[in-house]
């Protein structure tokens, strides 16, 4: 699938290649680091990684205008940071205090951002997709020509209201593009012992909605296919299935024995796809320095230091917020 | 610069674990991603990462210690050309600062040492019955192997219950004993495989139904209810369900509003269901095989904080304990306290202190919801006229209410104070660790209960 779409990788700018570089390694920075701060007891609960997995998310934020929407699951940093949400805030939401995002009641899963059009991190396999397409019925509704992109994995993509959601969204014609990023796992379930169907995009025909399947190792494919998928939704011809190969390099979440993959199998993936390596090599191939790449991989290093450190000092939630936004300000009777 | 190596924390419940085997030594160079060693805790056998790279300087802990608390520096990493000769093994541990306090710190609710004084006015088994310490983790595995072995119509289906060996690892070896024809892997489709262990239940088998966490049966609970709990009233008789639901329910550790909810009272309130919620292991054990051979459907709560708690379990071919009977953990006289699942917790190191303040608390653990034993309580209230009930669930319309409007009703006269109840705050879960204790009850919460019944 690589070769498929080799032809439209060698006409991206060095500007761009350089963006695709810095955004992918936040990313991979930032979740080694919330990796380490678990370790250390700073994040606890749940906390899903995303590395490998940072060109899917970069690819396709490149296609997006103000006024696009983003919805998806648990495994949510790299959406937050690819769609421009501030890195103090994430980490210290990861560790459950007061600067971050949810003023720490949401935690690594459930993230929000009003202002980025980021409606979250959710927590339940599958759920996010209904609510995804809730969100482009609204742009439909209103008569906007705004796209809402709803993520979801391998293993979501066989929950039943994912083709209630499909069957809907053809049928009302709704501007979403659902992303599977098929990362070959759900926890330690590998696609093929959950489903027998060859593609998972392909099931979108029975309700008639198009979609392809794309390499999201390769950040420049993944953007042409976000493209094309963003055009289709903005012409008003309905949802769009991205079907995206990707992997994911650490357990499931943190406390994922691993015993359903091979060491192997993993470093292949890590040597011979990398993302971050493919987009490196290609700007040093052109006309980068390697100390231009030093100096960017300093400057991020430095972004997500400073964020680790915010998201230590902040302080812990006052506890009064135990008790607010169970209901909108103001609007709760007296006697609620 | 030399930076410690710390134990990780590898799960959200994990506290201390085993540092079985390095797989470095020291001299090695590393980079980001190679294993460094690997880690068990009670719930798995972890590869431990390496996040920079460096050279191995020294190594802290010897491979096959036990009980190394998280965050214990265990190994010394060097830059090249640097030595860890003169670094101190007891070098202060680089943890992290504590989080600036918000205001004045919760009481602290560390898990209590599993409780001694077991005091049953009826016991389950009889008297002079060796007693085997086991985990309830095990104890359920043994009750679902014992059944399997016993009827071939039992089977156990769910998500990563067969290769993965349970995602709490409840199904440990379960695979291996009984192959995949009764240990089923399913895709992530509660709803779906929740239908059909229903329908397989009317076509002659006898599904255990394990859900990975009860937030995930709300997708499954028109099954639950519609299917398996109506359907022999609908059918006049003809048809039941002898299926079980089972899996962890309640809050765990920080992991959030989504996956913290405690459905004891939801469940419970559904005629055609019975609802079991065992707090010890001999009672997990002896409830789940009741619960396996009930010809109707069976909501088995369990808890995964409980999972690594050991308790005695009677050594007996075959171990049941029937629904709808308390046990009583302590006898007391000034006051009842009524609890099940992971309540008990609070509810006996409550009584505890109480004792040592001259308080004598009864404690009750209902351990079934649905049947409820009432009349175990009210025989108590009868004699220590006041009661309180701990649970960790929403307290509006919850089984603490329930259980108060029966004693209301059975045991008026006998009340000198309001029952009481602890329970979890009115609030989704916060993910936030001091917000998180503070939605919780807590053992002083039910001391002041106590007090504020008994007028000390
Ligand atoms: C309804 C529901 N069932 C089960 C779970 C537990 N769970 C969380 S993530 C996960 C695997 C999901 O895999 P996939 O959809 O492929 O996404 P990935 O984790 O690979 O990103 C499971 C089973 C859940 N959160 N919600
Ligand atoms: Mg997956």
């Amino acid at each position: 699938m690589a070769a498929k779409r080799a032809t439209r990788k060698s006409n991206a700018s060095k500007e761009e290649l350089l963006k695709y570089y810095r955004e992918m390694l936040l990313i991979r920075r930032f979740e080694e680091k919330a990796g380490q701060l678990y370790g250390m007891g700073l994040i606890g609960g749940f906390c899903h990684l995303y590395i490998g997995q940072e060109a899917v998310v970069v690819g396709l934020e490149a296609c997006t205008e103000e006024g696009d929407k983003r919805i998806t699951t648990y495994r949510d940093h790299g959406h937050m940071l690819a769609c421009g949400m501030d890195p103090k805030g994430i980490m210290a939401e990861l560790t459950g205090r007061s600067g971050g995002f949810s003023a720490g009641k949401g935690g690594s899963m459930h993230m929000f951002s009003a202002e980025k059009h980021f409606y979250g991190g959710h927590g339940i396999v599958g759920a996010n997709v209904p609510l995804g397409a809730g969100l482009a019925f609204a742009d439909k509704y209103k008569g906007n020509d705004r796209v809402t992109f709803t993520y979801f994995g391998d293993g979501a993509a066989n929950q039943g209201q994912v083709y209630e959601t499909y069957n809907m969204a053809e049928l009302w014609m709704l501007p979403v593009v659902f992303v599977i990023e098929n990362n070959q796992y759900a926890m330690g379930t590998a696609v093929k012992r959950a489903t027998k169907s060859p593609s998972l995009w392909e099931r979108g025909a029975a309700y008639g909605i198009a979609g392809e399947e794309v390499d999201g190792m390769d950040v420049l494919a993944v953007k042409a296919a976000g493209q094309k998928a963003i055009e289709h939704c903005r012409a008003g011809k309905g949802p769009y299935i991205l079907e995206v190969m990707t992997y994911r390099y650490r357990g499931h979440s943190m406390s994922d024995p691993a015993k359903y993959r091979t060491r192997d199998e993993v470093q292949k993936m890590r040597e011979e796809r990398d993302a971050i390596e493919q987009v490196r090599k290609r700007l040093l191939e052109g006309d980068a320095t390697e100390d231009e790449l030093k100096a960017i991989d300093k400057e991020i290093k430095e972004i997500v230091n400073e964020a680790a450190e915010f998201s230590k000092e902040s302080p812990e939630p006052d506890l009064a917020e135990l008790w607010t936004d169970i209901y909108v300000d103001g609007s709760a009777p007296q006697n609620a | 610069m030399a930076t410690e190596i710390l134990m990780p924390a590898l799960s959200p419940t994990m506290e201390e674990g085993t540092l079985a085997k390095w797989l470095v030594k020291e001299g090695d160079t590393v980079t980001s991603g190679d294993i460094l060693a690997e880690i068990e805790t009670d719930k798995a056998t972890m590869e431990f990462e390496a996040v920079d790279e460096g050279i191995v300087g020294k190594i802290l802990i010897e491979e096959g210690s036990e009980g190394v608390k998280v965050n214990t520096p265990i190994a010394i990493m060097v830059e090249e050309g640097e030595s860890a000769d003169n670094l101190s093994a007891s070098a202060p541990a680089a943890t992290a600062e504590p989080a600036p306090a918000a205001e004045a710190e919760a009481p602290a609710s560390a898990a209590p040492a599993a409780p001694k004084a077991v005091v049953s006015l009826e016991p389950d088994y009889p008297e002079g019955t060796e007693m085997v310490s086991t985990t309830v983790r095990e104890a359920l595995r043994d009750a679902m192997a014992e059944e399997m072995r016993r009827d071939d119509t039992v089977f156990l289906m769910g998500e990563e219950v067969a290769q993965y060996q349970g995602a709490y690892k409840i199904s440990q070896g379960l695979l291996d004993e009984f192959g995949d024809r009764r240990v089923v892997d399913t895709p992530i489709t509660e709803h779906g495989f929740a239908g059909i262990g229903v329908g397989a239940s009317w076509g002659g088998l006898r599904p255990i139904v394990e859900f990975m966490t009860f937030n995930f049966a709300m997708q499954a609970i028109d099954h639950i209810i519609n299917s398996a709990a109506k359907t022999l009233y609908m059918s006049g008789g003809q048809m039941g369900s002898p299926i079980v639901f089972r899996g962890p329910n309640g809050a765990a550790a920080r992991v959030g509003a989504q996956h913290s909810q405690d459905y004891a009272a939801w469940y419970a309130s559904v005629p055609g269901l019975y609802v079991v919620q065992p707090f010890s292991a001999a009672d997990a054990k002896g409830l789940l095989k009741t619960a396996i051979r009930d010809p109707n459907p069976v909501v088995f709560l369990e808890n995964e904080i409980l999972y690594g708690r050991a308790f005695d379990v009677p050594k007996l071919d075959d171990f049941t304990i029937p629904f709808g009977k308390a046990r009583v953990w302590r006898e007391g006289d000034d006051v009842t306290i009524v609890s099940w699942g992971i309540g008990m917790n609070y509810a006996l190191e409550a009584a505890d202190e109480l004792a040592k303040e001259g308080i004598s608390a009864e404690v009750i653990d209902m351990r079934t919801l649905r049947p409820l034993d009432i009349e175990t309580v009210v025989r108590s209230v009868q004699k220590t006229n006041r009661c309180v009930t701990v649970e960790e669930a929403w307290p509006i319309a919850s089984m603490s209410d329930h259980i108060g409007s029966e004693i209301m009703r059975e045991a008026f006269d006998y009340l000198d104070a309001p029952v009481l109840k602890c329970t979890g705050k009115d609030v989704p879960m916060p993910y936030a660790a001091n917000l998180e204790k503070l939605a919780l009850t807590s053992t002083k919460e039910v001391i002041d209960a106590v007090k504020a019944v008994t007028y000390r």
